[in-house]
């Protein structure tokens, strides 16, 4: 079969680095490269917007500023002063997202010693606290990412946990005297349902007319958030005219793991089986063969014989059923009955988190664990460290921007820039 | 007196590779000067350094024997530099004039466009160099050798005395080709002088006053059309002993298996692209369809292969009606599609070797069992296939974009060759390939045809259809003007066919 000889290169051989024998080990290098620099932008940048986020701590807070105003007289003391305000208030975040170390270890002791086991629940509680914030992120996280990896930009993720609480929330509170077994897997599966059929719409629309996805949840989106006005002001409202639905019954609650206040409940165990389901799905299926060549060329899995409006249809569907349980869990573990303002965003910042997590599930749960800890630590940082939790949000947009520009973190630290293929998934849906 | 273009010692390196190796080069006023060499062999990147698109390692230019220094376009436009790209780089619906303007337009009262000025030198030039063009057309509605010649024109009205013209034949008739030539012969006797970058023997040998042959990056010969032959300089280009025609037993005919009648096919602007055309393509036999590019072969293959669909008309394979079928269906009766656009159609670059080697047959067994993909199975197929069709690279698990084209290319022969096929359709099997690689392609096609496979070949290149064709088909707008048995066919009867012109003694299909 050889009709080439061994030793002839073709010039379009030459083009490739490190031509022939030396090749393998510079692309196993280049492939451990790639491996390791989809974590160090990624790592570099949450690390340069906490830097910057300092600086914005520190230019905000009166006390700096006026010990910085006295510069001359006192330069240590204004740089001590400095110092101390971003420590502290980053020191306020870490116990508020993690809970304090020497507490939990009291907590441990006085369990042991006397079996009363509350001081360390209390301990325990804002660790506890961050997984249950983390938990929505990781669905509507996987629900973007997943969309990402078939080539279609679900920016509808808020308005699917919408009608995914929703539906669950209904299921939850109309139903009764049914036994948890039944009742709750029916609640979870409305989320799923009606979470699905809200991607599916935008899905069909664009695989039948060409319609782009991101206007279409969009729309969607405002769709969601009218139709939970008009649900929480008529049909599902509670019996005192409140805008907020009646109470789930006990039998739908997901059950949290500890007795109060910590309220980590089985959902976020749900989450993380979820981001495995969505890795083996897409990684160790056809059909998630199917998705991701659809996703990094449409035209090659056409040619392929994949039928693209199905795929189409397909990851729209899971995408939304994913974003959907988003918002069940929340209503089923967390809130037990739907208010207006039930989600604080989870949709939209799911986006940032798929970005992130190079819309790989193991990174949306890093990158959910992440922006769980930071929520969770924000409140304590404004009653402790006088640091208002807007500045969490500053920080999180800074992330966002490095990540969608990782040409700003590799000029910061001169890293080399990598193969192309590393960011393609991210862009590939706006083409 | 010193050459009116010098080159000394240009390198150009990037990331592990060297692209240009201390490359001498000398231009003589009046001259046509050829660079040939195949394709990544470093012409490119030459002629980016000295239109200053790159800045060269290591080296100079010198023009008339000063040193220059070229910083970007501009500046190599300055110095009377200018180049015809081999992708046009003009506005479809702009007018000649408005193209030839752009970027050195002439204002007129501070703030118009004076078009007539520019309108009036452009008729000048083009009388003076015999190019043909009218100032007020539409970009578009030109044909490809006009629009060709519109680029000329743009790079006269700068002022150039040095033309480059990258690849400029590719899309062109071997009419327009020799109208090219023409034009070239005009520029010489008005005292531009020309490089001409080509991996076309044939041109080569007929216009071109000195040859230099690039490899690798390294200048490997300096010889003229009177010294060489076609054959040294395909062994100089490729750095061994090249088999220009291929080997091939006379045909044995076996039955029908791609049978066309009346396919009306529309393109994406719902334009009529393929029109009424009617063939067969019998087992062993390879039928060849020849005509300049865009005249409905695109879309003659895609209907065929179930990625378009069919207006009126059937399609049958094998016997089976597939005139409805999906791709896939079309793929599993035993058809093979080597598209036209490897990256963009035939490939997932993002995907690994190993994937697009079960691009269409990644959910059969053994790939595929139950709810999960059979990675030792892909694995296993994958390494058998890169062995058996010597695909070159690192590993199975490697993006398939790591790959040269020539090895891309081949992952997808191996793919289509490698299952059990009654027909194969192949679009440009060989597009951009080096000498190499199309050797081992077409070697590849004519032994799936001796083994009894139909094959329906689309080429643009008259040397493929040539060498390959059993039969062959002229498409000239949407229709088969011709079908002659390839014996009868010579280059001059297959010219006049791809331009439209039909000649009595050519039986009309």
């Amino acid at each position: 079969m050889s009709d080439e000889k061994e030793d002839i290169k073709t010039p379009d051989e030459l083009e490739q680095p490190g031509a022939e024998d030396e090749r393998p080990l510079l692309q196993e290098i280049a492939v451990r490269r790639g491996r390791f620099s989809a974590l160090v932008i990624p790592v570099l940048a949450v690390f340069t917007a906490f830097v910057i986020g300092g600086f914005i701590i520190a230019a905000t807070t009166p006390a700096v500023l006026a010990a910085w105003s006295n510069v001359f007289q006192a330069p240590i003391e204004a740089l001590r002063i400095t110092w101390q305000t971003v420590w502290g208030a980053y020191l306020a975040l870490f116990e508020g997202a993690f809970g304090n170390p020497k507490l939990i270890v009291e907590g441990f002791q006085i369990w042991f010693s006397t079996g009363d086991p509350n001081p360390l629940l209390a301990a325990l509680r804002p660790f506890s606290e961050s997984l249950v914030i983390s938990t929505p992120y990781i669905f509507a996280g996987l629900a973007v990412a997943l969309g990402f990896r078939g080539g279609l930009f679900n920016i509808g993720a808020e308005g699917q946990l919408f009608v995914g609480g929703l539906a669950s929330a209904f299921v939850g509170y109309s139903l009764s005297g049914w036994p948890m077994i039944i009742h709750l897997p029916l609640a979870i599966l409305a989320g799923l349902v009606a979470g699905g059929l809200w991607g599916a719409i935008p899905g069909f629309l664009k695989a039948r007319t060409g319609a782009h996805e991101v206007i279409n949840t969009i729309m969607m989106n405002y769709i969601a958030f009218r139709l939970t006005d008009y649900l929480l002001t008529g049909p599902m409202m509670r019996q005192d005219g409140l805008p907020i639905t009646p109470q789930i019954k006990p039998s739908a609650y997901l059950p949290t793991l500890l007795p109060p206040p910590v309220r980590l409940h089985w959902g976020f165990f749900i989450a993380l089986g979820a981001a495995a389901l969505v890795y083996w799905f897409l990684w160790k299926t056809p059909r998630g063969f199917e998705i991701r060549m659809t996703g990094a060329n449409p035209h090659g899995a056409r040619y392929a014989g994949i039928r693209i409006a199905f795929i189409i249809v397909l990851t729209m569907t899971l995408s939304g059923a994913l974003a959907g349980m988003a918002g069940t869990v929340q209503i089923l573990a967390v809130d037990h009955q739907l208010v207006r303002a039930f989600s604080t965003g989870y949709g939209f910042d799911s986006i940032a988190l798929a970005l992130l997590g190079n819309s790989h599930p193991l990174g949306v749960v890093l990158s959910s664990l992440l922006f769980g800890f930071m929520r969770g630590g924000a409140s304590r940082m404004q009653s402790v460290a006088g640091t208002p939790v807007e500045i969490i949000r500053i920080i999180q947009g800074m992330v966002i921007i490095f990540i969608a520009a990782p040409p700003i973190i590799r000029s910061i630290y001169r890293l080399k820039p990598p193969k192309e293929e590393e960011e393609t998934v991210i862009r590939s849906s706006w083409g | 007196m010193p050459p009116l273009l010098e080159l000394r010692g240009i390198t150009k390196r990037f990331p592990g590779v060297l692209a240009n190796d201390s490359i001498d080069l000398e231009l003589n006023k009046g001259e046509i000067l050829a660079l040939l060499g195949e394709n990544g062999a470093g012409k490119t990147t030459l002629m980016n350094v000295l239109y200053g698109l790159y800045t060269p390692d290591e080296g100079e230019i010198l023009i008339h024997g000063e040193k220059v220094d070229i910083h970007g376009p501009n500046d190599a436009i300055d110095k009377g530099i200018g180049m015809v790209h081999q992708h046009f780089m003009l506005v479809p619906v702009f007018t000649v004039t408005e193209n030839v303007m752009l970027g050195v337009e002439s204002i007129k009262n501070g703030v118009f466009l004076d078009r007539k000025i520019a309108s009036e030198r452009i008729e000048e030039i083009s009388a003076q160099f015999g190019l043909d063009v009218e100032p007020d057309a539409v970009v578009e509605d030109l044909s490809v050798g006009a629009q060709q010649r519109v680029e000329i024109i743009k790079v006269l009205y700068r002022e150039a005395d040095i033309l480059i013209f990258d690849e400029p034949s590719a899309v062109l008739t071997p009419q327009e080709v020799g109208e090219l030539f023409n034009v070239f012969h005009a520029l010489i006797d008005q005292g531009k002088s020309l490089i001409f970058i080509t991996h076309k023997l044939n041109e080569v040998m007929e216009i071109a006053d000195r040859i230099q042959v690039l490899r690798q990056g390294k200048i490997v010969g300096t010889t003229t059309p009177a010294e060489a032959t076609r054959n040294s300089l395909a062994n100089m280009m490729v750095g061994r002993e090249v088999m220009l025609e291929v080997d091939k037993p006379p045909a044995n005919y076996g039955d029908v298996v791609l049978d066309v009648n009346d396919l009306k096919v529309y393109d994406d602007r719902n334009l009529l692209t393929v029109d009424q055309v009617s063939f067969e393509v019998r087992a062993g036999e390879i039928l060849g369809v020849a005509g300049v590019q865009g005249n409905g072969q695109t879309e003659l293959v895609e209907a065929l292969t179930g990625l378009r669909q069919i207006d009126s008309g059937t399609v049958s394979i094998n016997g089976t009606d597939t005139t409805s079928y999906s791709p896939r269906q079309i793929t599993e009766i035993g058809s093979a599609h080597v598209p036209e656009d490897r990256q963009k159609d035939g490939l997932v670059l993002s995907f690994s070797v190993a994937d697009n080697l079960v691009l269409n047959t990644y959910y059969q067994p053994p790939f595929s069992k139950g709810l999960n993909l059979q990675q030792d199975a892909i694995e296993k197929a994958a390494q058998e296939r890169v062995d058996a069709f010597d695909v070159r690279t690192p590993s199975i698990h490697v993006p398939v974009s790591n790959l040269s084209g020539g090895n891309q290319q081949k992952v997808i022969v191996a793919r289509e060759f490698s299952r059990p096929i009654k027909l194969l359709i192949a679009s440009q099997p060989t597009r951009g390939l080096d000498v190499g690689s199309i050797e081992y392609i077409h070697g590849q096609i004519i032994k799936k045809r001796n083994n009894g496979t139909a094959v329906l070949l689309v080429s643009p290149e008259l040397d493929e259809i040539m060498n390959l064709a059993d039969r062959i088909a002229v498409m000239f707008k949407g229709k088969f003007i011709a079908i002659l048995p390839a014996e009868e066919a010579t280059r001059e009867k297959l010219g006049l066919l791809m331009a439209g012109i039909r000649e009595s003694e050519i039986v009309p299909a």
